[in-house]
């Protein structure tokens, strides 16, 4: 029940804001939006891992409630979570109070509307994270992208028009390309409802049969592609990245922080429940192309980020490139690998999520994201680049932060695998993108928050507000906490990675 | 079966016969009772009068009609199609479920039109014609012969006729009303030729003796004879439905008429028109599918349906003029609901499913298309223009009609947030299981083509900038609020309600096959 609780309070107070005065939306969409993060940490104080919700593990807060039944498949409400989700649905409840608390200083007009429309993401994501029967998470799925077009498009920057209908075009399209595939899958299987563990576990004996004269096989194949084709744009990966920039570069401060903190794992968790665990034998098939995708945007990312001016942008490549050690680590398919990819989805989020509002409040307070506008920033505002420093230390991988422990136990997984060939050559590629990153970063840092200050602005630039910076500080302790006990979710997620592994015959 | 629909059932049971037609007889008198008001008290401006007198009438009709459908009657589970007048007319789960849609739609349209219609003259013969017409299309649904499917037919064109011109110092308006008239008297026409030659061939007008004859073999050597009949008669349909190649007329007319006559039209006279098409084709000529394989009336509608698609979307994604453009949608949905004709097979098992499918969906289309039909109108009541840039940043006048309008359009385009995502994939799906999966792809091609257009009015509402021509906006009327408001619930409730209505769709239409 817990689930249905946390999902339905998330709508009723996204409607609740809606009618609150803008004066005051944005304090009572912060209070309300506590409401799913304890509700969060409760759900993990009583969670036991016990497997894979897809494999036929435990689904822990399990409901399972008939729909309907169309041409002959029911379609539930069923929701339930394992150890790959919960830590998901941990992060969207925490980083979505967080970006409403850093929304306070820069959106100034329609308060009520925005943050009704964040919380209403929010109940969307959670709802992505926990449903367990196809139908239901693609309604989710697509139900995100309707409040994202709106808070780009509303309240981005001069270009937002252009950048939301691209965002919109990109994702939708992708969805439908990736609906089509796995409704043949469906079909083809004869299964009796749209559970997702049902699907997993007929595909896994066998059950896959001949639809309109195409072959399981191939059958599985097309179903692959279309799935990776229309995850690998959410993720987002070279070549179907342009979407991303754009959309970070106008979205404002607190919509790139759900963005590059949320939205993108969306795509890559789907791929590791769909690809990787319903259909490990393509993946293994493709195991090689899927590498050059990412290890292609490990390094071009990094590339890209490397030569921009805008602070954004660079952070905004710089999550292509990262989410490319994602799948380096899934297209392994050891237990290091996808356990360590499943973690950095987490750390990415923490980090990418701060290092937004770091580039945020900058521009607040300069109205400037282009470096060589900028210079000796850390004068003006100590505490503000303090925190801005130390995130972008987590970004490079430093030790003791969630981002080396994610991207430490992706190399050490993909480095051994049997599964992808030419494993430690890929590997080895890859890890050039961290060199990459430290440069963009070190130089984009120096540049702006040394030296000395000469930035000709018509007012005094001063420390950021308080309500700015805790946001911030609360992340860097949340990115310590996991750099040092990366076990408190570890655990739950090797626990729910290992059957995968097994169904698949890989290691 | 829980006690209260046992009891209504037991009570229902207990009425005699005839009151099975309870809700055609209330349109009916509501109509008359409208104009007996206006012959004894003729007041100008008791507007208000007769929108409450109209949409309780309505409202009435809806009730029994959902009491019925509730308590089973002239269904399976009550001893199945109540019959009257020597079988013309039957009254079973598929004429009350579109008894319902009329009725739902006309009274939405009722209560928005009450605020259009302030200052114009004559409102009692508005609402009047709109019962009529409202009457006749509750007709359509329970004929069982030709001959009352065609007198219903008239007496639901003729009022719609009179209403699309009812704004006579218009040009627009009576244009397409004079339009819509000419097409429709040619289309009459060949409809009752149509009616002729089946009746020369078997010599019967009922449509279950129709059937017989065509299940015997009695086609024998007028095959041809027949299938022209048949074709004529599915060419008066497609102009009822607005079907491509007789659609010419609907963007004239919806564009021309009062906005509220615009949503009755393209959402309740159309599905007039497929509830006909639904029970002729299903009832009388499903024999000829398996008999005389020559006249392969399905794939005439596969091809119909396909074109109606492609040319209904394509023609929309070029519109300036929003009203424009939904009428070019609608014309692309009437595509979608003809899957449900277009995928029947000979004894195919499917039959119920995907008939009952293209129901649910003109069930739910009927709420999203009229709510967007009276946003228009509400946007012609401001007096702000009628292209895409005329609606700039209408949301921030209006913020939550504009949700209701972001809802419309989405759900339209089949986003699967709203009830129009599981109406069409329950129908694409349908068709898929029923072995026409290339239907089913062009269905989901155009609808993604489809989120191109609705989605320009969103950003329209939405994101663009005022420009400068929204200060006419001075009240909210609360008639055409309240209808779009609760056309907006409707459409959202109908994601979690979809069972309720696909699976009585899907047992009213498994009836006629069985």
């Amino acid at each position: 029940m817990i689930i249905e609780a946390l999902i339905a309070f998330t709508f009723a107070a996204a409607l609740l804001v809606f009618a609150v005065p803008n004066k005051y939306a944005g304090k009572v969409a912060f209070g309300l939006s506590l409401v799913p993060v304890i509700g969060s940490l409760y759900m993990w104080s009583l969670f036991e891992s016990g497997g894979n919700a897809l494999t036929g593990g435990d689904i822990a807060f399990e409901t399972i409630i008939p729909w309907v039944e169309i041409a002959g498949i029911q379609v539930q409400w069923f929701v339930g979570v394992d150890g790959i989700s919960l830590p998901l649905v941990v992060l969207t409840t925490f980083l979505t109070s967080l970006a409403i608390v850093s929304a306070w200083t820069p959106i100034k007009e329609r308060q009520s509307q925005f943050y009704g429309l964040m919380l209403f993401m929010e109940a969307n994501l959670l709802g992505v994270f926990m449903a367990l029967d196809f139908f239901l998470w693609f309604i989710f799925w697509e139900a995100v992208l309707v409040p994202m077009y709106f808070l780009i498009g509303v309240w981005g920057g001069p270009r937002r028009k252009y950048a939301a209908i691209k965002f919109f075009v990109y994702t939708n399209v992708a969805s439908l390309v990736m609906f089509i595939g796995f409704m043949a899958l469906v079909f083809g299987l004869n299964v009796e409802t749209f559970g997702l563990p049902e699907i997993t576990q007929a595909l896994a004996n066998d059950q896959l049969g001949t639809w309109f004269g195409i072959a399981p096989d191939t059958l599985k194949l097309i179903a692959f592609l279309a799935l990776f084709v229309g995850f690998a744009v959410k993720v987002p990966v070279v070549p179907v990245h342009t979407w991303l920039p754009d959309a970070h570069v106008e979205a404002p401060t607190p919509v790139s922080v759900m963005l590059a903190g949320v939205l993108l794992k969306m795509g890559t968790y789907a791929l590791l429940r769909f690809n990787f665990t319903m259909l490990p034998e393509q993946a293994s098939l493709l195991a090689v192309p899927i590498a050059i995708i990412a290890v292609v945007s490990v390094i071009y990312g990094a590339m890209l980020a490397l030569a921009q001016t805008d602070l954004k942008r660079i952070v905004a490549y710089s999550s292509v490139s990262s989410m490319g050690y994602v799948i380096l680590g899934l297209i392994a398919f050891t237990e290091f690998g996808v356990g360590g990819a499943t973690f950095q989805m987490v750390a990415h989020g923490l980090i990418s999520g701060l290092m937004f509002m770091s580039v945020g409040v900058i521009y607040n307070a300069t109205h400037t994201r282009i470096v060589s506008d900028m210079s000796g920033l850390a004068d003006r505002m100590p505490v503000a680049v303090g925190i801005l420093i130390a995130g972008a230390f987590a970004y490079m991988g430093l030790p003791l932060m969630a981002g080396f422990a994610g991207e430490f136990f992706i190399f050490a997984g993909s480095f051994g695998s049997t599964f992808l060939p030419y494993a430690p050559i890929f590997t080895a590629l890859a890890m050039f993108g961290i060199v990459i990153v430290a440069g963009y970063l070190l130089l984009a840092m120096q540049k702006t928050l040394f030296g000395e200050y000469r930035l000709e602005t018509d007012y005094e630039v001063t420390a950021a507000p308080l309500h700015d910076v805790a946001p911030m500080a609360v992340l860097l302790l949340a990115i310590i906490a996991l750099g040092v006990a990366p076990w408190v979710f570890l655990d739950m997620i090797f626990d729910a990675v290992a059957p995968i592994l097994a169904n698949g015959g890989g290691l | 079966m829980d006690p209260t629909v046992v009891t209504t059932a037991a009570l229902q049971s207990q009425l005699p016969e005839w009151t099975a037609l309870g809700p055609v007889i209330v349109l009916g008198l509501t109509g008359l009772l409208l104009l007996t008001i206006d012959a004894i008290w003729p007041k100008r401006n008791a507007n208000t009068t007769y929108a409450i007198v109209s949409a309780a009438g309505a409202i009435i009709a809806l009730g029994i009609t959902v009491w019925y459908l509730v308590a089973g009657t002239g269904q399976e589970t009550h001893g199945g199609a109540i019959t009257l007048f020597s079988e013309a007319i039957v009254v079973d789960g598929m004429a009350l479920f579109f008894t319902a849609i009329f009725t739902s739609v006309a009274a939405l349209v009722i209560v928005a039109s009450h605020d259009y219609l302030k200052g114009h003259e004559n409102s009692a013969e508005f609402y009047s014609l709109l019962m009529f017409a409202t009457t006749g299309m509750a007709l359509m649904a329970v004929s069982n012969s030709l001959v009352t499917v065609f007198v219903s037919l008239e007496m639901a064109s003729l009022p719609s006729y009179a209403l699309v011109g009812f704004l006579k110092k218009d040009r627009g308006s009576v244009e397409a009303s004079l339009k819509y008239f000419l097409i429709g008297a040619l289309s009459s026409a060949v409809f009752l030729f149509g009616i002729s030659l089946i009746y020369a061939v078997t010599g019967s007008l009922l449509l279950t003796e129709i059937s017989a004859q065509f299940a015997d073999g009695g086609v024998a050597g007028f095959a041809g004879v027949a299938g022209i009949g048949v074709l004529m008669i599915a060419g008066g349909f497609a102009y009822k439905t607005a079907s491509v190649p007789f659609h010419f007329w609907a963007p004239e007319a919806y564009e021309g008429a009062p906005a509220p006559v615009s949503a009755f039209l393209s959402s309740a006279s159309k599905a007039a028109g497929f509830v006909v098409a639904f029970r002729v084709f299903a009832e009388a000529f499903m024999p000829l599918l398996e008999v005389t394989p020559a006249i392969d009336w399905a794939l005439a509608f596969a091809v119909l349906a396909v074109l109606t698609m492609v040319v209904g979307n394509f023609a929309a994604a070029t519109q300036e003029n929003v009203k424009r453009m939904l009428a070019y949608s609608s014309i692309g949905h009437a595509g979608y609901a003809l899957i449900g004709l277009a995928a029947l097979t000979a004894g195919g098992p499917h039959n119920g499913d995907v008939m009952g499918a293209a129901m649910a969906h003109l069930l739910i289309y009927g709420f999203m298309n009229t709510g967007a039909f009276l946003f228009i109108a509400m946007v012609e009541y401001w007096g702000v223009g009628r292209t895409f840039e005329d609606y700039a940043g209408l949301s921030q006048k209006a913020p939550l009609a504009c949700v209701a309008m972001a809802v419309f359009m989405f759900s339209l385009a089949g986003l699967p947030v709203f009830g129009g995502f599981f109406s069409k994939y329950a129908l694409f799906a349908s068709a898929v299981s029923a072995g026409f999966w290339w239907l089913a792809a062009v269905g989901a091609v155009t609808s993604a083509l489809s989120l191109y257009y609705y989605s320009r009015v969103v950003k329209a509402i939405w994101i663009e900038e005022p420009n400068g021509n929204l200060d006419v906006i001075e009240s909210k009327p609360t008639g055409l609020y309240a209808a779009i408001i609760f056309a907006a619930v409707a459409t959202v409730l109908l994601l979690p309600g979809f069972p309720i209505a696909l699976e009585t769709a899907e047992a009213a239409a498994s009836a006629l096959f069985a």
